[in-house]
């Protein structure tokens, strides 16, 4: 294992519900400093700036306008939810290649605030809008459909998917969702696209949160214990569902065996999952392509509270888009509470010993697939 | 280029049929219509096959079927299927609603 980056300092912004007027750089300007603060660092020692938020048509143009900062090397990769993981793998590359030395990931989301259809660009696509799609959920609902007819995967495997998340997140003071909730709570929640209910579907919330990176020479200068990043791949396969190849295969067994490769890791050496849960089926097809089972036991793996808090695999700690946060591209929080883990100083939720975190960030319709692997101080 | 691939496609639509490319290069069907050098212009028959099913159920007003179908030529397409109750595995045969959009019905 050798380190190609060391993440710094980790925030959350404001998350939940939002004060009224604030604007999604202010939710970029405030993890911004936190994090920041965090390592020992200043917006003075930024020369890399790397951000994604749909209500920003160029996000590292107003991120780098509010902070005040001129960044020599900035990257707007845009790839839905994921794409702060691949921010992750291109920051190490621009470290790697000299292009930067400090930097910044951002995000930041008000789509709770201004209502889910003035915070994202509406895309029709010809050839899909006639049948009038509920998308997101439609297209995670078809693969749902199909993974249930190919596999028999039951609503009550997806139904602990939710349970799970859910118990992650009454341990988590920052949690938005944090009332009790059954597997007979997800199957009686209204239905929304079949087979997907409410409780299948990840929240609308605010949100923004941020991120440091720095090479593994300079994290010996931060304040803060250092999480390495170990191995990152990116994959995609299709933007919109029925462009999808096959419905149960997502580009995570692209993204996953290369960030393992790189890493000199295997999945049973991972400790803690980080798995992007925009619908309970997401986290099951994952839980496949990335090999921590066979394809078509994704559904029996997360059976009987195998994930959740005191099972032998936790996963999504924070309680994920189900239940802690999803401002509508959730992957950065992904690598926050990952950090906080490897750290231990993720409280009453801490997974002991954890030493190896896997992020994976999704994106789009199952369409954009990003891995990472991250290691605690003890790995540097 | 003088006619889009959408247009084509809408115009076959508009005389019943459904319209696909073919890659020879490939030895493949490509839908949705590209340009892309070597695509060439092909007919379907129509026939296909039920692959994925949902319902969506919006807060006010009537829930609606979606389906991907996948096409006997070898290509996969959203539509829905005018019958009450759709399985996947279902066979069904295109036909166009009033708009001139195809639709499925039960074979």
């Amino acid at each position: 294992m050798t380190a190609r980056a060391v993440i710094g300092g980790v925030a959350e912004s404001d998350l939940g519900a939002v004060a009224l007027g604030t604007r999604p750089e202010d939710l970029m300007g405030q993890a911004a400093v936190a994090a920041l603060r965090e390592c020992g660092l200043g917006l003075g020692d930024v020369d890399g700036l790397f951000a994604a938020a749909s209500q920003l048509n160029m996000p590292t143009l107003s991120a780098g306008e509010y902070l005040g900062i001129r960044p020599r090397y900035s990257d707007a990769t845009q790839m839905g939810g994921s794409s702060f993981v691949a921010h992750l793998n291109h920051a190490a590359g621009a470290i790697e290649a000299g292009l930067c030395e400090v930097a910044l990931i951002v995000y930041g989301s008000t789509q709770r605030l201004v209502g889910r259809a003035g915070a994202s660009v509406q895309e029709l696509d010809p050839y899909e809008a006639p049948y009038e799609p509920l998308n997101p959920v439609t297209s995670y609902a078809l693969a749902a459909s199909r993974h249930m007819h190919e596999f028999g995967t039951t609503p009550e495997q997806l139904a602990e998917v939710a349970v799970s998340a859910r118990r992650w997140a009454r341990l988590n003071p920052k949690g938005w969702s944090r009332e009790a909730l059954t597997i007979q709570d997800v199957l009686a929640a209204p239905r929304v696209s079949d087979p997907l209910g409410v409780r299948d579907c990840c929240l609308v919330t605010d949100g923004g949160a941020a991120a440091v990176v720095v090479s593994a020479e300079r994290a010996a200068s931060l304040a803060t214990p250092p999480v390495t990043l170990l191995g990152a791949a990116e994959a995609h396969s299709h933007r919109h569902v029925s462009q999808m190849p096959d419905l149960v295969r997502t580009a995570a067994a692209e993204s996953g065996p290369r960030a393992f490769a790189q890493a000199g890791l295997t999945p049973a050496e991972v400790d803690l999952l980080m798995l992007y849960d925009a619908f309970t089926i997401t986290p099951i097809l994952f839980l496949e392509d990335l090999g921590f089972c066979a394809k078509g036991e994704g559904g029996a793996f997360v059976a009987g509270g195998r994930t959740a808090p005191g099972g032998p695999v936790p996963m999504n700690t924070n309680g994920g888009g189900l239940s802690y946060c999803h401002p509508g591209m959730y992957g950065l929080l992904l690598v926050v509470e990952a950090v906080r883990q490897l750290r231990g100083e993720a409280g009453e939720r801490q997974v002991a010993g954890a030493e190896v975190a896997l992020v994976h960030g999704n994106g789009g319709v199952l369409s954009s697939q990003c891995t990472a692997l991250l290691g605690g101080p003890a790995t540097l | 280029m003088e006619e889009s691939p959408r247009a084509h496609f809408l115009a076959a639509c508009a005389r019943g049929v459904l319209a696909y490319q073919w890659d020879p290069a490939a030895q493949r069907a490509v839908f949705y219509p590209r340009v892309l050098a070597g695509l060439q212009w092909r007919e379907s028959a129509g026939a296909g096959t039920v692959y994925a099913t949902t319902i969506v159920r919006p807060r006010d007003g009537e829930p609606r079927g979606i389906v991907l179908v996948d096409l006997d030529e070898g290509f996969r397409m959203m539509s829905r299927v005018r019958a009450d109750v759709v399985r996947i595995g279902d066979r069904v045969q295109v036909a166009f609603d009033g708009d001139g959009v195809p639709v499925f019905d039960p074979v």
